[in-house]
This record gives C-alpha cells, structure tokens and sequence, in this order.
C-alpha cells in the first residue's frame, strides 16, 4: 500500500524543519519588530518540535521553556517598551545586508560540511523504532550525575578513582553562585543609575 | 491505542495512527471547550450565589444551564471584527495561539493509569514549558489591538507571567523531588493508597507548598485576584477590550483550559492524581487497568475509567475554589502582586523546598506512618527508591543504575481506580 511506504517520520521532520527554515527566512524579510519576535517564536517552536520528533522530550520542553517562553516573552517586552515609531518599522540598509550575508555565509559554508561529513547521518537508521525507551532514559545518568552520583562510571573498579568521580555538583553550584552575583550586581547597578537620574532631573 | 486499531481491527498502520490521533485530539478539544461552557456556567451560578443572586435561570434547562448553549450561539453569530489601527495578522492570530498553548499542555496530562494522549516521559516539565507559552498569545492581541488598554493589559501580563514562573517552578520541583520522577505517570502513581499517602500530607512542608502552588497558578492563568490584564474597572477589559465573537471566546476557552489544566497539575502533584482518598477498587480486590497490559479487560476499563471520574472531579473542585477565590477577593495592584511574587512566595517555596528536602532524608514520619493503612508505608513506595540508588551507587554497573526508575515504578503498580 502507498501509505505504508511513506517514512512518515521523515515526512514530519521535513515538514518542522520546513517551517523552522521558512519562518527563520520571514524573520530577516519583514520590517515590522513585532511580527519579527512572533516569526522567531513560531521557528525556534518547530526547532523544539524537531527535537521532540526524536525522542528527546527533554531538550524539546527545555528548548520552549527558556527559547520560546522566557526570552521571548522578555524580547517582546522589551521590544514594546523601547519600540518607539522610528524602531516599529525598521528597515535594514543595504550595507547590513552585505556584512550579513557575509558573516551568515561563512558560519553556513562552515556548518554545511561539519553536516554532511559525519557518514552516520547521510543514511536514515533503520532501528531507530528500538531505540527509542534507551535513548529518552539517558538522561537519569545525567541528573545522578548533576547530583553527585556519576553512575556511569560505577564500572571503574579503583576505589581511589572512583572517590575521584564526584559528579558535576561543584561545577554546577560555581555556575549558579557566579550567575546570582552577576543577577544582584546587575539589580544594584540598576538602581544606582536609577537615583543618579532622579537628581539630575 | 493506535496498535489497537492495527491489532483488532486490522487497519493499515499509518491510517490506525491518524484515527488514534484524531480521536485523542477530538477529546481534548471536548476537555477544552465543553469544559470552557460549563465552567463559564458555574462561574456565573456561584458567583451568582456568592453575591445573593440566582444567577442565569431564565434560558430554560434545570440551573439554566441552556445558558451555556445560549452563550455560545450568541459569539458565534457576532460580527469577527478587526479595528482600523490593528495589525491584522497579528490580530486575528493571537487566540490561535492562546488557545494552542493551552491545548497543547493538555496532550501530556495523563487523565488517568496511562491515559494521556501522549506519554511524555518529563510530563511536568513539558506542561510548565507549554503553559508558559500561553501568555505569548495576550501579549500579541494586547500589541495587535492597537488600543493602549489593550497594551497596558498586556503589558502588565508580561510582568506578571515572568515573575511567577520562578515561584511556580519551585512549587513543582518539590514533588518531582519526592518522587524522583518528572513523569506524571509515576508521580500519580507513587501516592496510591489511603489519602494520607498524597504528597500534600507527605509533610508539613508540602502542605504549605500546596497553598503557594495554588496562588501562583492563579497568578499565572490570569486569575482574579490577579486578572491585572483584564481589569475590567481600570482597563475596560485589558488585552481583549478590542476582541468580540468567536475570537473573544476562543481567549475565554484557553483561559478555562488553563484554569483546568493548573488544578489538574495540582490533582496530580498534591492530590493523587486519578486515585480517591479511598482505595476501594485496591480493597475488594479489583484488577486495575495497565496500558502496560496487552489484552483489553472490561473490569480493569471500568477501574480506569472510575480513576479518570476521579481525576475530573479533583480538577473541577480545583476550578471551583479559583471561581470561589475570583469572586471573594479584590483584586491586588500591580506592585502587590509583584510583591506577592518575590516577597511572598519565592521565599516561602524556597523555605519549603529544603523542609521537605530534610523531611525525606530524615524519614521523618507523618500523617500516612501514623495512619492505619493497607500494608503500604510511605517508605515504600517512595523513600525506598533512595535506598535503590544507594545500592546502584554501591557497586551495580550503569544498566542496572537506568533500571532503577523503573523498579520504583512498578513497585506502586496495581493501585485503586
């Protein structure tokens, strides 16, 4: 039968992929800022779609949560907040366009080999529907990991090695500490700015 | 379901997978828009007998419940009506979106034992993820509508929604804690049992969570007493003063879908999802439906089916104390909520997260090892996960560590309807 013969899966990711790539295209051609921000929504939502088409629901749901709902939501927001009538409607002189072009085209030209050098990606993979419980639940060693349990290195039969393995959580609370002091740095410099303002108007 | 219909009625694969998916999609939308009539219904009936009055009675129907069909034949027949400084596109795209991203949220909630349109293994997160987007479609119609109330509405949506996503996280991440599962799934699963076994009464802290959870869902569907973006004393009627018809409704569908959605989240965080305060269907020995299980069996339907009663009654009780709350409360200003926010609720979450963080390192005991219960401890079916992990981190190789989450699963199966 034709239906049976069709890779539907293939056919769904042609078809996110297609509307990551038109709307990413309709970002660059409209002049209007905030149809711009609603394009850029509607393709880094295929993008999630397209991750969520191979089992990596997590990305999918991370890739909407930080991409899609929060520096969007804070894009627009700002956009509507500065967008006065000169900013609204913008158009790009032709000058910018070169340079774009220019930068885009290298970043491409750079990314199309790296795309199709790796010989596992040329061909579809056939067991892909085995794959699927494996690959999802990859993430558990991950968490374990953030948490201070490197499971996947439970295999390493030297104690003195293995006490070595403590995981990612020292990095990671560098990380957040190093991210809150930027956050109330940012919030103090703010407002200091803010009561240099008010006195000199 | 779609192996169902290739199995037992011997349809062609990919046309089996398009009627599974038509079918879950038609019930959701049911869940979404039948949901929105009767909602809108009993918001005015209780509303009605909050403030003394009847409420509609005269369309016809017992509690004029006609009132609903009424309503909707009404905006289906209004004029779809664009203003002169719209920007159309954007205008008439803004419900669409409203009401996808509440939808959508709707595909990974699990309505009872394995009876979700999707199976997402991080159901939670993906929920939080979709229902932030809602916010995304009020803030186009408050720009599109070319209207400064409609701005301002918006604009105040924007502030709002950011701010209690931080609180709303936090909320959610203590049960994921507890449980150690972002599967919705497992997480209603792991509280079967008595009502003492549902994570509110797992500890004095997630009780307390409970009630920030619940205020910080209201805040994010845009509930009174934090619907800023529609005050309908200051701004008209906020980011929809410009919106008549179907367009108007189709906002009043997502906002009620919404309204479900974040109390079926709490049914299922807090409430033990889909299984009652009593195990009945546990105590005379009823076999339970497993969409693990190959064959259909009738007895296990009808266990799932009473689990999925259950689930809708939780969510509609949850919709009726937001109804309650809308119209008992006045509604905060815009540095109130913002206060309620960052004063209130983040430090109050944060303070409960590490309580019950310490109450299950602990094993400190509560309500349900106090109980009288059905030979089911708490330290069974959720605290003795971490003792697994213990033993996995003791020397088992990576296989058997994955296996883990799995184990933990089934140890809760077989629970009531």
């Amino acid at each position: 039968m034709m239906l049976a013969a069709i890779e539907w899966h293939s056919v769904f990711f042609m078809f996110f992929a297609l509307v990551a790539c038109c709307f990413a295209a309709a970002v660059l051609f409209t002049n209007n800022i905030v149809r711009m921000a609603f394009y850029l929504t509607i393709c880094l939502g295929s993008v999630a779609a397209l991750f969520i088409l191979a089992g990596a629901e997590f990305v999918g749901a991370m890739q909407l949560m930080i991409y899609v709902g929060g520096t969007l939501v804070l894009l627009i927001f700002g956009v509507m907040l500065t967008a006065q009538e000169r900013f609204v409607s913008m158009a790009t002189p032709p000058g910018e366009w070169v340079i774009a072009v220019i930068v885009g085209g290298a970043l491409m030209a750079l990314l199309l080999p790296v795309a199709f050098g790796v010989e596992d990606w040329s061909s579809p993979n056939e067991q892909r529907s085995e794959l699927t419980l494996q690959d999802t639940e990859s993430t558990a060693a991950l968490g374990f990991a953030l948490a201070g349990n490197r499971v996947d290195k439970l295999s390493e039969d030297n104690p003195t090695l293995r006490k070595g393995m403590s995981g990612y959580l020292l990095p990671f609370v560098i990380v957040s500490v190093h991210l809150l002091v930027v956050l109330i740095g940012a919030g103090y410099m703010a407002r200091t700015r803010r009561r240099v303002d008010a006195q000199g108007s | 379901m779609a192996e169902f219909f290739i199995q037992s009625w011997g349809l062609p694969t990919p046309l089996a997978y398009v009627v599974a998916a038509l079918i879950h999609c038609v019930l959701i939308v049911h869940v979404v828009a039948v949901g929105a009539v009767f909602f809108i219904l009993m918001e005015r009936k209780v509303s009605g007998r909050i403030q003394d009055r009847l409420g509609p009675t005269r369309v016809g129907g017992r509690f004029g419940w006609m009132q609903g069909l009424a309503d909707g034949i009404k905006l289906i027949c209004k004029e779809d009506f664009v203003p002169r400084d719209a920007d159309a596109m954007l205008f008439r795209l803004a419900p669409y979106i409203s009401f996808a991203a509440s939808y959508a949220a709707f595909l990974a909630l699990p309505f009872s034992d394995g009876w979700s349109a999707q199976w997402v293994n991080t159901g939670v997160f993906f929920i939080l993820a979709v229902l932030g987007l809602e916010v995304f479609g009020v803030i186009l119609a408050g720009y599109a509508s070319g209207s400064k109330w409609s701005l301002f509405g918006a604009m105040r949506e924007a502030a709002q929604v950011v701010s209690y996503e931080v609180p709303i996280g936090m909320c959610v991440v203590v049960p994921v804690m507890i449980c150690g599962t972002l599967d919705l799934h497992t997480i209603a699963n792991q509280q079967a049992g008595w009502f003492t076994n549902w994570l509110i009464f797992h500890d004095p802290a997630t009780f307390i969570l409970f009630w920030v959870y619940f205020t910080c869902a209201l805040a994010s569907v845009n509930r009174a007493p934090f619907d800023l973006a529609e005050a309908e004393s200051e701004l008209v009627a906020g980011f929809h003063t410009e919106y008549s018809g179907i367009r108007w409704s189709i906002f009043f569908m997502a906002e009620y879908g919404s309204m479900f959605l974040v109390s079926g989240l709490a049914a299922l965080l807090f409430f033990g999802g889909w299984h009652g305060p009593i195990p009945i269907f546990d105590l005379v020995g009823w076999p339970v439906y497993q969409q693990a299980d190959t064959g259909f069996t009738l007895l296990g339907y009808i266990a799932a089916l009473a689990g999925c009663v259950n689930f809708l009654i939780k969510g509609v009780i949850g919709v009726t104390v937001m109804i309650w709350v809308r119209w008992t409360l006045p509604r905060l200003r815009i540095d109130q909520v913002i206060t309620t926010c960052l004063k209130y609720c983040v430090p109050i979450a944060a303070v409960c997260f590490i309580g019950a963080m310490f109450w299950t390192i602990y094993d400190i005991p509560f309500i349900n090892d106090l109980a009288p219960h059905r030979g089911r401890t708490r330290a069974e079916v959720r605290e003795g996960r971490q003792i697994r992990i213990n033993n996995a981190t003791g020397g088992l190789d990576n296989s058997d560590a994955r296996e883990d989450g799995e184990v933990a699963s089934r140890g809760v199966e077989g629970g009531e309807g």
